[in-house]
């Protein structure tokens, strides 16, 4: 029972300690890409003992010291509990999702078979959803409870886009789970460990690259950032939800801000691009397709399953931060025209070709 | 489930579903019912229905009170004005409660306590929801969707107005 509980706890922590880490290098890429795409040099000028490290020093150590240390102004006119329950409840609910998203496929750790996935939930990306639709609370919430104009036009705009995005975004997921005929994320992600014509990996976007583009949009729009960040926009509202807020509570719907970007990552590496998979890698080693066969040890096989899944997530964090500083921002009929007449019609017509295809040839 | 969860649980949803219609301001009563819902659908997981306790977070605490709060931040309401009825409200709701507190204890007194069921294999989860849906509710379902489809027609027409 002890040991269960030390188990379960052991995955929560990794996990949550992997999103923050990866949080932390996407905050990274966001200084030092940013300044490459403008041809500038970027973060340069905080380090330790004359280590500049790139800009790491900066990014990992010195922003949020600098965040912590900052006065917390709250506005005297604001409805002071809920101006303070916004950043949690913005942060929160990104936070907890990642319980269900699987790292690895399994470990064998002295005769116990331990299931890489913080929480087992066979409902798995029904939760995912419930949560991300719990996340538009924050946003809502600073809006209103900073009273403020610039804060209530954000709140106003972030609350409408969200609930938007969420139904493409829900709709792009039916195409997936005909495919996998499985809500729990781990199944899917097991699924996807199989080979095509013997040699090609059968990962999601092969069977939904529709899906897929809607996801990664829908997702992107629900991280609120450019060309989506209507609900921030300096350009028109100042810093839009969050204007009102300083110090570490501005440092948390920044933390929440990137933490999404890494869920949308984590989630598109799991439903479309083989998650933990590695090519050819199985429990028992790699088994390679012209029938060489390389045995590893069950350790050795989850540490290159968890490497394949970090390295897939940060990648996708990266290019989440290319497209952040590639693309102009939409204007608000634009948003919603996209959303509304784009990306849902769209995703309708994919749940309908996926399910026709699933009836006549069959699914993953 | 276990006695102490429960009874913990079963203050907490009191509290927040009291807090609802006793704040006097709407926001915090949104709130209050927000975490009504959510503490509810922790009793649903408790009781193996897992389904249903998200489907109850995505529909009600994730889109309804969320369009809820869109209305109240639009209309810019300030606190609600609390109006005190007579003595003769207080008696009447007063007793109205007694009555009903009575009538619940008189009736689980009386009720037999079933014994633990013990759950068939599959229960609560999707694959047998939906099996039960599409097969014994088909009917059901497929009125409830027109249902839907009419009143999100008649929606669109009256905004169009």
């Amino acid at each position: 029972m002890a040991v269960d509980v030390a188990i379960a706890a052991a995955k929560a922590l990794f996990i949550v300690l992997l999103v923050v880490q990866v949080m932390g290098l996407g905050v990274f890429f966001e200084r030092k890409v940013s300044a490459l795409i403008q041809d500038r040099i970027g973060a340069n000028r905080a380090a330790i003992f004359g280590f500049a490290g790139l800009g790491l020093v900066n990014t990992l150590v010195a922003d949020p010291i600098k965040f912590l240390l900052k006065e917390d102004v709250v506005p005297a006119s604001s409805d002071r509990l809920l101006h303070s329950l916004a950043p949690i409840l913005s942060l929160v609910p990104v936070l907890v999702t990642f319980a269900v998203v699987p790292f690895g496929d399994v470990l064998e750790v002295g005769g116990r078979v331990v299931n890489l996935q913080a929480a087992e939930l066979s409902i798995g990306i029904l939760y995912v959803l419930a949560m991300v639709s719990l996340g538009v609370y924050g946003v809502v919430l600073a809006g209103w409870a900073s009273n403020s104009r610039w804060s209530l036009l954000g709140g106003i705009r972030g609350s409408a886009q969200m609930i938007s995005y969420e139904i493409a975004m829900g709709l792009a997921l039916i195409g997936i789970v005909l495919t996998y005929n499985t809500l729990d994320l781990q199944e899917m992600a097991r699924a996807q460990g199989t080979l095509l014509w013997g040699w090609l990996p059968a990962w999601g976007i092969l069977y939904q690259p529709i899906g897929f583009l809607i996801f990664m949009t829908a997702g992107i729009a629900e991280s609120k950032r450019i060309p989506f960040d209507l609900p921030e926009s300096e350009s028109e509202l100042v810093s839009g939800y969050f204007t009102e807020y300083s110090g570490p509570k501005h440092l948390m719907f920044m933390m929440s801000d990137f933490v999404e970007v890494v869920l949308v990552a984590a989630l598109v590496t799991t439903l479309f691009f083989g998650g933990w998979q590695v090519p050819y890698l199985a429990r028992d080693g790699f088994h390679l397709p012209g029938g060489a066969m390389l045995a590893l040890p069950s350790w050795g096989v989850a540490i290159l399953e968890i490497t394949s899944f970090a390295v897939k997530v940060i990648l996708f964090t990266w290019l989440q931060v290319v497209i952040r500083w590639t693309l102009p921002r939409f204007r608000y009929d634009q948003l919603m025209r996209l959303g509304w007449q784009g990306l849902l019609p769209l995703a309708l017509l994919n749940v309908l070709v996926s399910a026709l295809l699933v009836l006549l040839v069959g699914g993953a | 489930m276990s006695e102490l969860l429960f009874l913990v649980l079963a203050v907490l949803t009191v509290t927040a579903a009291t807090s609802v219609v006793a704040v006097a301001n709407p926001v915090r009563s949104a709130l209050g019912l927000v975490a009504t819902l959510f503490l509810l659908s922790i009793f649903f997981v408790a009781l193996d229905a897992q389904l249903v306790a998200v489907l109850q977070v995505i529909v009600y605490a994730g889109a309804i009170v969320v369009l809820f709060l869109f209305v109240i931040m639009l209309l810019n309401l300030q606190g609600e004005r609390r109006v005190t009825g007579g003595m003769g409200l207080v008696a009447a709701a007063t007793a109205g409660a007694l009555a009903l507190t009575a009538f619940l204890v008189t009736l689980l007194a009386r009720a037999a306590t079933a014994p633990a069921a013990t759950l068939p294999p599959g229960f609560g989860e999707t694959r047998a929801l939906a099996e039960r849906l599409f097969t014994a509710h088909l009917l059901a379902f497929e009125l409830t969707s027109l249902l839907l489809l009419v009143a999100v027609v008649g929606a669109v027409a009256l905004s169009r107005r």
